[in-house]
């Protein structure tokens, strides 16, 4: 007797028109399962199915409750009621990139608003980065309505704090682990042509660096990374470029406020590293 | 694993004392992990930057690794009660002999557990694990086309290195990429751990400190989890 098959059956207890015989060998078979205990394992799956759903409920009632908190301490913020919010040393954060969802990065307008905010605040360089390139296609739009030149990399004269405009990099997940494939191919056709076909090759992260440094990939190590999406997650930006940089999740792009921007650079001015000591 | 030097300055412990107290949280959610049904746990013990720290203190977390590789493998320890393997992922090499040669004596002990999989980060970065897999590709590379040389065979002027051959030699290739990874102490960075394994995983950066680190914040955690996995699955089809 298959149990699924006699669950099937009960649910057609519910139906007026049911033979009375049919319902009676429903009923055997069922009180058969009950004997056996294999009912009360289908209904307690049923009953921790429910009390999961109920528990994630709880959890969405809770995220709904500091939605409304961290909006309201956001124009608060935004309206500089906290003193703490008021000054901070921009200077500290001199690469930010900020991780879009794909989905919402075909936003223009708010990734523009994005930027005159930052501008505001101070930010001179940035990385734009979604997964799937989307921000790269719209550069142009981008760079001409935030008033910002294309990122060019730094040459030795020059170092950050130097730039005056605000310079905006556009990276997406190709500039990542294929990135580094390019690379590890550039090191292992240099190590060849020096004659090292006779030497197993031993590279250095300074090799890959300037591998990648080589075939385009110029950015500096974000400072701060601030996530736009669903969820807590940095979709893919370049590894190598990561090592240290503090990671913050502002919610969806749809919901960005400023109060929120602005609370979460000063918050980055305040952290201290050890890197490991 | 964050947090156990001032976890024992906030409890009036002994420096070397906080430690030890971590080791302890270590197995307890261990222990919580392996029974919610976790098959893969990676856990980051030692990066390479913390050889920078004082030699004293190097040395004491040394011993108190070996002292604690060894423990594991007793008899009845949890690695028995679940079945699980144990890998030492990082630049062994850079570890005194001694702590490597546990090392070494736990993962063949542990060789045919096949139930969970306990991966610890020992004198590790991702950068330095991303080195390596390019230089391990590349000798790879190399050798394929001196054996073709020698077979006399047209190698089909394939000198090219993929991503598929640098992941194969990733240390972290025998775990699959971790759904959650989480970083006490209320840090927000993850200081050169699995940033290429990351893409998809769900970032949780509780303010305990590890030794404070409990089941609630595991069940927290799962719950993120559950609640943006359909997010989580659409990022991986799209990578």
């Amino acid at each position: 007797m298959e149990n699924g098959s006699v669950l099937q059956e009960v649910k057609l207890l519910n139906d007026p028109q049911l033979n009375p015989r049919r319902c009676s060998q429903v009923i055997t078979m069922l009180l058969y399962m009950l004997n056996q205990g294999e009912a009360f394992s289908k209904i307690g799956k049923l009953g921790l199915l429910l009390l999961w759903h109920f528990v994630h409920f709880v959890v969405s009632i809770w995220y709904f409750a500091v939605g409304i908190a961290y909006m309201l301490e956001s124009y608060l913020v935004a309206s500089g009621a906290f003193k703490e919010y008021k000054t901070h040393d921009i200077a500290k954060l001199q690469y930010l990139a900020i991780v879009i969802e794909s989905g919402e990065a075909y936003e223009t307008s708010k990734v523009i608003t994005l930027l005159k905010w930052l501008a505001a605040i101070g930010v001179k360089h940035i990385c734009l980065y979604d997964t799937e390139g989307v921000l790269k296609k719209s550069k142009e739009t981008i760079l001409e309505n935030s008033n910002a030149t294309f990122w060019e990399g730094l040459d030795k004269r020059s170092s950050l704090l130097d730039q005056k405009l605000m310079t905006i990099e556009f990276a997406s997940f190709s500039d990542g682990k294929e990135a580094v494939a390019k690379a590890a191919n550039l090191l292992f056709v240099n190590h060849l042509k020096l004659g090292g076909d006779l030497m197993a090759p031993i590279f250095t992260e300074r090799n890959i660096t300037d591998a990648l440094r080589a075939i385009g990939c110029k950015g500096p190590d974000p400072d701060l990374l601030l996530v736009y999406g669903p969820a807590r997650c940095h979709l893919g930006f370049p590894a190598w470029r990561m090592r240290y940089t503090e990671i913050v999740h502002m919610g969806t792009l749809k919901s960005m406020k400023f109060g929120s921007l602005v609370k979460a650079i000063h918050k980055y001015t305040m952290v201290h590293q050890n890197y490991g000591r | 694993m964050d947090g156990n030097r001032r976890y024992a300055k906030k409890q009036n412990l002994k420096e070397g004392v906080g430690h030890n107290v971590g080791f302890s949280a270590l197995m307890s959610l261990l222990q919580y992990c392996y029974e919610l049904g976790v098959q893969y746990v990676t856990v980051y013990a030692f990066s390479i930057d913390n050889f920078k720290r004082r030699p004293e203190e190097v040395e004491s977390l040394m011993d108190l690794m070996q002292e604690k590789i060894d423990k594991l493998i007793e008899e009845e320890s949890i690695v028995d009660r679940y079945g699980i393997r144990i890998c030492f992922i990082g630049n062994l090499k850079l570890l005194k002999d001694s702590v490597r040669e546990a090392a070494e004596r736990a993962m063949r002990a542990t060789a045919k557990n096949s139930k969970s999989v306990l991966s610890v980060c020992i004198a590790y970065t991702s950068t330095d694990e991303i080195t390596h897999a390019v230089q391990e590709s590349c000798r790879e590379k190399l050798d394929a086309i001196e054996q073709a040389d020698s077979h006399n065979q047209e190698e089909g002027n394939n000198l090219l290195i993929n991503l598929v051959d640098i992941e194969k030699k990733m240390y972290m290739v025998a775990a699959p990429d971790p759904d959650i990874i989480i970083r006490t102490s209320g840090e927000t960075r993850l200081s050169n751990f699995l940033l290429w394994q990351s893409a998809c995983s769900h970032l949780y950066s509780p303010s305990a400190l590890w030794p404070d680190l409990g089941f609630w914040h595991l069940v927290w955690a799962v719950l993120n989890f559950q609640r943006d996995h359909w997010f989580f699955e659409k990022i991986k089809k799209q990578i």
